[in-house]
């Protein structure tokens, strides 16, 4: 079989395995709820055989231990206890672990598992393979010997399997065997052996087999009687536990789950997730970002036909023009929302994160996730979750206080921790909300002073929420910071990189002893964008118009210097001037009256000087490929009607 | 194992950059600048609706720059970062291993530009030396 064709999809399967585990466990730890140990059977099941069919062995070996010990609790033989629980929490952790070693081309076995089989194993009560334990399963269940135990033991019998084993200087080994069970008859019933009675009586076994046996005698006694024949080397007794009774068959009835249709398990799945989603099918991100490709080249072309047919000024031909570019809408919003995945996806790990987290630090959270429908672009889905994890991480550590701090405060000892998404416009919002403590403002503040991050003068002008901002400015992430603020200021920086860099925007709104909200809006989709395009010299670039507060004509003679900074009175604000040729090294005069692109940034305002406005258009961003990667206030391109790249202006590194 | 290179000239001297490194081989077209960008960096073009960087490979291994030609050609390489344009004055010929035996470089001639070399490769009436775009590409980035 060729395993990379199926590599994707064993993957993203697993994933979804992996993520139904975990979402499942933490509802069997809340509710102790029967169905998620079925679900988590199920998955775990799939899983194993998934990953040994593409021979990843290391995975299929720790999903068989989980099975296994879960197949006891399912079939009511054993208690579900926190052991198991957390055994199986570090089971999908390591999974996980080695699934994204199989992703980047490894075997999947880069994870020490050897802990996690043994705690499985002393759960399930066996002792690792090899030992005689294993012996027991050599009776397969079958209906009648189901059938013929429970009879047996509802009078009163035990049943018991025997091993015997005769010496190597045996002659007549039928003979012996014949009065093993001869004696066997005088204490009980045999019910089956192996291999079968008539091949034992023709001599067709090795030195040794097995009898399964019902008694009302103890083992002790059978084990006895049957060493007496002579020249029985030994004997080995143990009692034979059914399907439907206790917990060594587990490995035997496991078989037979193996040899259980696996169509049929696979169709009991999606049975559940029908309910929640609509019909799907997987299509390779490939194929989309083909499409993708091929429609933006297609909205390049309408526009270049745009503007041949205002040249041409021909009646009939604008009308078709305009009915293509209707079309063309309907479908670019189709198009886009084909790269659109729910959120779900990257909330689904939080609930475990969230449940370790608290543990670790000996904090009682709830977390509720609402919106998890909300869709994004798949992009923005990959790169999200590391920020919110942090944020989420922060809220648990820092936010939310111990239990015994809470109670005294008069909160519930449980705090709450709210994750919510939803659509507004054409962004994304996602906020994390905490009943924790709070963030003290004024502790920021005359750390922020001390630090030089603000004046004075600003200190006393800040609100509070801008002074809370300030745990994002990259001067706070230092350590004695950490502990004067509990921690908030730990990397929040990055965080807020990686938003803005997805074209998002994190703010936050904080009540001291009440807690703290962060809100995280994200742009819908991050390929295609209204942009101002600018012309300096010879050259165009494109402003994204989320940016830009509005755009004026200034004259050379209203530029005044403050600071030895040029600026310009914008509706009585100073806002300081940038020159987009000197910026960026163009070539050219400088005009006595010119454009002036008034851009902003949180508060505030930058105002960039260019030669001409060229106009407002969609335009379809591009990246500008590693290589080029980092360039200052470039964050990549588009290409224009005429086939020309123009470059996209990232107006946050203008300030 | 058979191997074959694109040669091409960089003013009197040949080179050879490994055929399936080379995507395609394309006329000059308009280049947008990058402002701030290294110098060798002439800009990005659009080829067929992706944005490709464009290196000056004159500049790039200390050659004078020159105005483009008729025969100037854009080299797309697929190189380890994504694709890449690099402009050369004349792309001569695919030659293919069986004609030609690599040499080591000559000691004596290591220097800046020779890092970016593998080997000579010497045939008859054939000399040029193999470039290793990714290397040219990986040495930039770290500086």
């Amino acid at each position: 079989m060729d395993v990379n064709e199926y590599l994707g999809l064993f993957l993203d399967e697993s994933q979804e395995h992996i993520q139904s585990v975990n979402t499942q466990l933490l509802k069997l730890e809340q509710t102790g709820s029967q169905d998620a140990i079925q679900e988590i059977f199920r998955s775990a099941h799939t899983l194993k055989g998934m990953s040994a069919t593409m021979g990843y062995e290391s995975v299929a070996n720790l999903t068989h231990e989980m099975e296994s010990a879960l197949d006891l609790v399912r079939a009511g033989k054993k208690e579900s206890n926190q052991l198991l629980l957390d055994t199986m929490f570090s089971a999908m952790e390591q999974i996980e672990e080695m699934i994204a070693n199989i992703e980047t081309g490894g075997r999947g076995a880069n994870v020490d598992v050897a802990a996690t089989v043994s705690a499985f194993q002393s759960f399930i009560g066996s002792t690792p393979k090899a030992a005689p334990t294993v012996e027991t399963n050599v009776f397969t269940a079958d209906l009648y010997t189901d059938s013929v135990i429970t009879q047996a033991k509802e009078t009163g019998f035990e049943a018991f399997q025997l091993h015997v084993k005769l010496s190597d200087a045996v002659v007549l080994k039928a003979a012996r065997a014949y009065m093993v069970f001869d004696r066997l008859q005088e204490l009980g019933e045999v019910v089956r052996t192996l291999p079968e009675t008539e091949a034992i009586e023709q001599e067709q076994f090795d030195l040794s087999f097995d009898v399964l046996f019902v008694s009302q005698e103890t083992a002790d006694v059978i084990e006895h009687a049957v060493s007496q024949v002579s020249e029985v080397e030994c004997v080995h007794v143990t009692v034979y536990t059914s399907a439907s009774s206790e917990p060594e068959v587990a490995v035997s009835v496991e078989t037979g789950a193996v040899a259980e249709p696996k169509p049929k398990v696979e169709a009991d799945e999606p049975k559940e997730q029908a309910v929640a989603q609509a019909k799907t099918i997987r299509v390779n991100l490939e194929r989309i970002d083909r499409l993708m490709n091929l429609f933006e080249e297609f909205i390049i072309d309408r526009g270049r036909l745009e503007r041949l047919a205002d040249e041409v000024g021909q009646p009939e031909l604008n009308e078709t023009v305009e009915k293509i570019k209707r079309g063309t809408n309907e479908l670019q919003s189709l198009v886009l929302t084909l790269r659109m995945m729910p959120i779900e996806q990257v909330f689904n790990r939080f609930p475990r994160m969230v449940r370790s987290v608290a543990k670790d630090i000996h904090k009682k959270v709830q977390l509720d996730i609402t919106g998890a429908e909300t869709e994004l672009d798949r992009t923005v889905i990959d790169e999200i979750g590391d920020p919110l994890v942090h944020l989420i991480r922060n809220a648990i550590d820092h936010g939310i206080e111990l239990p015994e701090v809470r109670v005294a405060a008069g909160k519930p000892e449980q705090g709450s921790l709210a994750l919510r998404a939803y659509h507004g416009g054409n962004r994304v919002f996602i906020e994390i909300e905490d009943d924790g403590a709070g963030i003290h403002v004024d502790k920021v503040r005359s750390k922020a002073l001390e630090r030089g991050v603000i004046t004075p003068e600003e200190a006393t002008t800040m609100t509070d929420n801008e002074v809370a901002m300030l745990i994002f400015a990259p001067g706070f992430s230092t350590a004695d910071v950490v502990t004067d603020l509990s921690g908030r200021g730990v990397g929040l920086d990055v965080v807020k990189n990686k938003i803005e860099s997805l074209g998002g925007v994190v703010t936050l709104e904080t009540v001291v002893g009440q807690g703290t909200k962060f809100q995280v809006s994200l742009p819908l989709t991050l390929s295609i964008i209204s942009a101002m395009l600018v012309q300096a010299g010879e050259e165009t670039y494109a402003i994204p118009l989320s940016s830009i507060l509005e755009t004026t004509l200034l004259d050379e003679a209203d530029i005044l210097t403050a600071h030895r900074e040029r600026v310009f009175d914008f509706r009585g604000q100073l806002v300081p001037l940038v020159y987009l040729k000197e910026m960026f090294a163009i070539e050219t005069e400088t005009k006595t009256q010119f454009p002036v692109v008034v851009v902003r940034k949180g508060n505030k305002l930058v105002g960039v000087v260019v030669n001409d406005l060229i106009g407002q258009q969609e335009i379809v961003m591009k990246p500008l490929g590693t290589y080029l990667e980092g360039i200052p206030a470039i964050s990549g391109a588009t290409i224009l009607g005429d086939g020309r790249v123009a470059l996209i202006v990232d107006s946050n590194d203008l300030f | 194992m058979e191997q074959k290179w694109v040669v091409f000239s960089l003013g009197t001297n040949t080179y050879g950059i490994d055929v399936q490194s080379v995507r395609s081989i394309e006329r000059v077209q308009p280049v947008t600048r990058v402002p701030n960008a290294p110098a060798h960096v002439k800009g990005v073009i659009n080829l067929r609706g992706v944005v490709t960087p464009v290196i000056d490979l004159r500049l790039r291994l200390g050659y004078e720059a020159i105005e483009p030609t008729d025969e100037t050609r854009i080299l797309i390489a697929s190189l380890n970062q994504g694709d890449a344009g690099f402009i050369v004055d004349r792309a001569n010929e695919v030659v293919e291993s069986e004609d030609v035996r690599l040499e080591p470089i000559p000691e004596s001639s290591r220097d800046m530009l020779s890092a970016h070399l593998t080997a000579i490769a010497k045939g008859e009436d054939k000399l040029f030396s193999l470039l290793d775009a990714n290397a040219l590409f990986e040495e930039q980035h770290a500086e």
